[in-house]
């Protein structure tokens, strides 16, 4: 589905990625891991266009994505800050974004799921920081798309609302999907994911499922297995 | 794009700016009415005032329009829109609204006063299209600068400069290089001079068209010959119509290589 060849990004003076190889063609819940400034958000802003690499090349279903917009009609995306046109309220947002892809979307069970309603008319720049995320995924998962981004989705959520994007990605899952989910929360990854790609200093450090993380690691849980990988590198 | 800009020009008019903008040209237009009586008198007075302001509010309202709505641009620019459709829809959205801002403001009160039954009536025509190039010109111009500068204090200072440039400081070294340069046959260079800033590209077309070329003297004169004819005239425009695409066409070919 999405093959990554030999990508490299640098902003100035710091060199964010080096050679990132990455191949993800099976479905399920792909796990991005990696320190702050690992370079996690520029390989998702890659894959989005967002960020125009260096060099290497990016293909979605074998095709390139340089220069191109169409594709992104096969993605749906969650942005780790939730930043809003402040002035719009969360009706007219989601109608915008309606608009602009050309599509109907569920948004009104994830509304009713998430207990938006009594927000609906009030200005983005309103919300708590947790109701702008609970929007955020309504405007990321109202649409069906084979791909989905979530760059870290837990960020203010309230356990409930937690438990119900659990069922949510998983139900995802269960349609096919490949969904990738970057997180600094391990207990969440090590319940949702099936595979763990592990970014460190700019490269793929490590990609496998998490027993295999385990038993190379020689650890036993995932936390300090993760731990493991950081302080390997720093030794 | 022309989704971008309708979201873009019905943010903008429901913003309060814009109708700040439309009261003062319309409390301008009344006033200058009311104390000339005379629409050719006003036509001049407005000249001097839309010559200057015009592109000011042009550069202040692009840079602010761009780094106002940086969360909008980044939302869209996850979802399955061109780039360039983005920053064009956007920068449209701006420049029509300003324009249409300029030509209702204006156009109401000369419109009471009887501007049909005028003679001026193509002379306030001249003044209104003039009106809507230096909104483009400097809204463009304006984009330029903010795409270039992540930093928003930066940005402005830069916007606020190049105004400064165009409206005072362009013609101070104009005319000491005028004077500078007196024993060397002037007319291209002028001519030159004058086609590289549009503030006084306009001006010029103005005065030209209300006769009072007297005023401009010996280069007054030079213009006269110049753009007097139709060809001339032509010409000037197409020079106002390629300050509008120039900026255009880097936004375009800028905001394609532009990391968010």
């Amino acid at each position: 589905m999405i093959h990554i060849e030999n990508l490299y990004k640098s902003f100035g003076k710091n060199k964010v990625l080096e050679g990132i190889d990455l191949s993800i063609s099976e479905k399920g819940i792909f796990a991005i891991l990696g320190p702050n400034g690992s370079g996690k958000t520029t390989l998702i802003k890659s894959i989005l266009g967002m960020v125009i690499p260096d060099s290497g090349t990016i293909s979605l279903n074998g095709n390139s994505i340089k220069n191109k917009w169409n594709y992104r009609n096969e993605i749906d995306y969650l942005p780790q800050i939730a930043n809003f046109p402040s002035n719009l309220t969360v009706q007219e947002l989601v109608k915008m974004i309606k608009d602009l892809r050309n599509l109907h979307g569920e948004d009104k069970q994830l509304i009713e799921l998430f207990k938006l309603s009594p927000f609906l008319n009030k200005k983005l720049s309103n919300l708590s920081g947790g109701t702008k995320q609970k929007v955020n995924l309504v405007l990321t998962l109202m649409f069906d798309s084979p791909l989905i981004i979530l760059d870290e989705p837990t960020t203010g959520l309230d356990p409930i609302a937690l438990l119900h994007l659990k069922n949510l990605i998983l139900q995802e899952k269960a349609k096919g999907k490949t969904i990738l989910i970057t997180s600094h929360i391990m207990s969440f990854v090590e319940e949702m994911a099936d595979q763990i790609v592990f970014l460190l200093e700019g490269k793929v450090y490590f990609k496998g499922d998490i027993k295999t993380l385990l038993t190379q690691t020689n650890e036993p849980n995932f936390e300090r297995a993760i731990a493991n990988l950081l302080t390997e590198q720093n030794v | 794009m022309f989704k971008i800009l309708k979201y873009s020009f019905f943010d903008l008019i429901r913003s309060r700016w814009s109708y700040v903008y439309l009261f003062f040209y319309l409390a301008l237009g009344f006033v200058l009415l009311f104390l000339n009586n005379d629409l050719s008198k006003a036509v001049i007075t407005l000249m001097n005032v839309i010559i200057i302001l015009v592109p000011l509010i042009g550069t202040i309202f692009g840079v602010m329009y761009y780094y106002d709505s940086k969360e909008f641009t980044e939302l869209l620019l996850a979802q399955p829109v061109k780039r360039a459709s983005i920053f064009l829809g956007q920068y449209l959205g701006v420049a029509i609204s300003l324009s249409l801002s300029l030509l209702i403001g204006l156009g109401l009160p000369f419109i009471l006063y009887g501007l049909f039954q005028s003679s001026a009536i193509w002379d306030f025509v001249l003044l209104l299209v003039t009106g809507t190039f230096l909104t483009l010109i400097f809204t463009g111009l304006a984009f330029n600068i903010a795409l270039y500068n992540e930093n928003k204090i930066k940005g402005f200072s830069y916007a606020i400069l190049l105004w400064l440039f165009m409206a005072v400081i362009y013609d101070g070294l104009f005319l000491m290089s005028l004077i500078l340069l007196e024993e060397y046959p002037l007319d291209t260079f002028s001519i030159g001079a004058t086609l590289f800033n549009p503030i006084d590209l306009s001006r010029i077309l103005i005065l030209l068209k209300l006769d009072i070329s007297a005023l401009l003297g010996y280069t007054g004169a030079v213009f006269q010959k110049f753009f007097g004819t139709g060809l001339g005239f032509l010409m000037a425009l197409s020079a106002l119509a390629l300050w509008v695409a120039l900026p255009l066409l880097n936004i375009y070919r800028k905001s394609r290589k532009k990391d968010f």
